[in-house]
């Protein structure tokens, strides 16, 4: 048996907000096996991004095993942390973030200008993922001059961009009508396919029954583990 | 990358930026213009001592040049005592007195009133003195000669050429002029230690002093000496004081430290004020990265979020804030020098200064010094707003922004 890509063990997180505690994760453990697309769905703060933010390595948990690839990421130092970031996973936020005042291509060049991939590869790399994503043209385009479908498949290529052994989505349709949000949700289905694991936390119904496997969560904590309808 | 980053983040509100760069170019200017006065008037000062190549100045006792109406007597034996020592190897004597115009080959006085024109006039050995720069015509090479400022030829309506009946005395009781001459205009000549303003002129050392009478014979106003380059000018100086006690002799340095003393207050105003400007262009860089930083907290938190590290975000708005400074000490050095060239041009009106004397006078060194003062000061300022946004938890930021 193959170890999981995404190993969690009894993790909790806890706040302080207004002076009061909140314990937004309240004991989750997890596998998710490597080339998986699993959604996480759940009520509004019942620690869905929180998790996610966890198994980015962009937030710590209280307590607990955050294991990646075998790699506890919950003991990593900010620069090992932003360094596994960059490298290991890819994020697809809710509402874009991208760079307003760079082109597609340059947004997607950012991760790889960071990892210090040269110029004429990171443009290369730049194309064909604009390509793939299906915005070979636009690839000259600011954010602005884009729709917001658009700007969220420029987003999906720049996850892409380090070549991350995990994309995680935080309600990537969230912010996009029924007819934009069904081609984003066909683009994950298309890099779940092409092997790419996938975790999306979404109100999605239809997202989450593209996923291989949904996961519910309440309280801060996993209630049900199944399989979306797409396996069954 | 990131310098494509901290321009496009400059760019996208071009009119604050615009802005911001002005006022760290004011900011820029007025340090440079502070610089330049604080170190002008004593450079000014320095150079316009050793035009003329003299290193000392010999006085009266007690005086300093043309401070007062005092003169040396006898000075044909200073002047000689002078020339007796070896170590010196130029001496021009100076006699300074009035010289009324009484009349022009376009004009004359009405007979015993009052005069055309009064000027100051200098009398001088054209072969060794220091006073003055020909500008054109003929020096005072014959007793009948003089060399005027462009000031005097206005003042007084003549030309180069012109013949001028002139005084060295009036007797108000008696209301006769003394000491008559006809004199030609023969060079226009501009004057190192007198006023724009004033008119000036040169006669030769000897007419002008038959002129004055007894009042003139054998006096002058001051010797300017000039030491030979392997000697040292301090014990000469002690020496002139030693062995002609009647006389002070003041050399350059100790004219320079003279002239700091007076200028003190100059420096402190300065000084001040310079401080304040460079404090000014910190806090306008300091305001406007704060203020970008603020509004893109989101962005730098996504930035991190995709493994873009804290040194490189810090980087990144840092350069914003060099960007601004650099931009703007590049402007204020051309508003810093545009600007003091103006204010020289009103200052040199300043009653009593030398013409060839600037207020502000600009020195590469110290103008680099000061606009490189302001860019790392720019740099420091961005520093700080760099670290907070660079140090803001991800998740939090993310979250309040999707909020927000």
């Amino acid at each position: 048996m193959t170890a999981p890509l995404i190993a969690l063990h009894d993790v909790r997180r806890s706040f302080t907000l207004g002076g009061a505690a909140v314990d937004a994760l309240r004991g989750v453990s997890l596998d998710v096996a490597a080339g998986e697309y699993v959604a996480v769905v759940g009520p509004s703060g019942c620690g869905k991004s929180t998790l996610l933010n966890v198994v980015g390595a962009v937030d710590r948990p209280t307590s607990g095993i955050v294991s990646i690839d075998g790699r506890d990421v919950a003991t990593l130092g900010d620069r090992a942390a932003t360094e596994f970031r960059l490298r290991r996973v890819g994020f697809v936020f809710q509402r874009f973030y991208l760079m307003p005042m760079l082109s597609a291509r340059e947004n997607v060049e950012l991760p790889m200008a960071e990892a210090g991939l040269a110029r004429a590869a990171r443009r290369e790399r730049a194309r064909e993922l604009l390509a793939y994503v299906g915005l070979a043209a636009r690839e000259g385009h600011r954010p602005a001059q884009l729709s917001g479908g658009e700007q969220q498949r420029v987003a999906i290529a720049r996850a892409l961009a380090n070549r991350p052994a995990l994309v995680l989505a935080d309600e990537p349709t969230g912010e996009l009508d029924a007819r934009t949000g069904a081609e984003i949700i066909a683009l994950f289905q298309r890099l779940n396919d092409d092997g790419t694991t996938i975790v999306v936390v979404t109100h999605d119904e239809r997202l989450a029954s593209a996923a291989r496997r949904v996961v519910h969560m309440q309280d801060g904590l996993v209630v049900d583990d199944g399989r979306s309808g797409r396996d069954s | 990358m990131r310098l494509t980053l901290a321009l496009a983040s400059l760019l996208r509100h071009r009119a604050r930026t615009t802005l911001a760069v002005l006022g760290v170019a004011v900011s820029a200017a007025l340090l440079l213009d502070m610089v330049m006065l604080a170190t002008g008037m004593r450079e000014s000062f320095r150079e316009l001592l050793l035009t003329s190549g003299f290193q000392l100045r010999v006085t009266p006792k007690g005086t300093l040049p043309f401070d007062t109406e005092a003169t040396i007597d006898h000075a044909g034996d200073v002047l000689a005592a002078l020339r007796a020592d070896a170590r010196i190897d130029r001496v021009s004597a100076i006699a300074g007195g009035q010289l009324h115009v009484l009349a022009t080959p376009q004009r004359h006085a009405a007979n015993e009133g009052a005069p055309l024109t009064t000027t100051f006039a200098l009398g001088v050995d054209p072969a060794v003195q220091g006073d003055y720069e020909l500008q054109r015509g003929a020096d005072i090479t014959a007793p009948d000669r003089l060399v005027a400022s462009e000031t005097f030829l206005r003042v007084a309506n003549v030309r180069v050429g012109d013949t001028l009946d002139v005084a060295a005395s009036f007797d108000p009781q008696l209301r006769t002029y003394g000491g008559r001459r006809r004199l030609v205009v023969s060079g226009v000549a501009r004057f190192l230690f007198a006023p724009a303003a004033d008119p000036v002129v040169a006669v030769p050392l000897a007419e002008l002093q038959a002129m004055r009478g007894d009042e003139g014979r054998d006096r002058v106003s001051a010797f300017m000496a000039r030491v030979r380059d392997d000697a040292a000018v301090e014990p000469v100086r002690r020496d002139i004081e030693r062995t002609i006690p009647r006389v002070t002799a003041v050399s350059t340095t100790t004219a320079l430290v003279q002239v700091e003393r007076r200028l003190s207050y100059f420096r402190q105003l300065a000084f001040i004020l310079g401080a304040v400007s460079l404090a000014i262009g910190f806090l306008l860089v300091a305001t406007l990265v704060t203020v970008s930083v603020n509004e893109r907290v989101g962005e730098i938190a996504v930035l991190r979020a995709v493994g873009v590290s804290r040194r490189h975000v810090v980087e990144q708005i840092v350069a914003e804030g060099l960007a601004l400074s650099v931009t703007g000490a590049a402007l204020g050095l051309a508003l810093g020098v545009v600007t003091a060239r103006y204010l020289n041009t009103i200052l040199s009106d300043f009653p009593g200064l030398p013409a060839a004397f600037a207020f502000f006078v600009f020195r590469a060194g110290a103008a680099w010094r000061a606009l490189g003062l302001l860019v790392l000061a720019g740099v420091v300022a961005g520093v700080y707003p760099a670290w907070r946004a660079a140090s803001l938890p991800i998740s939090t930021t993310l979250r309040e922004e999707a909020v927000g």
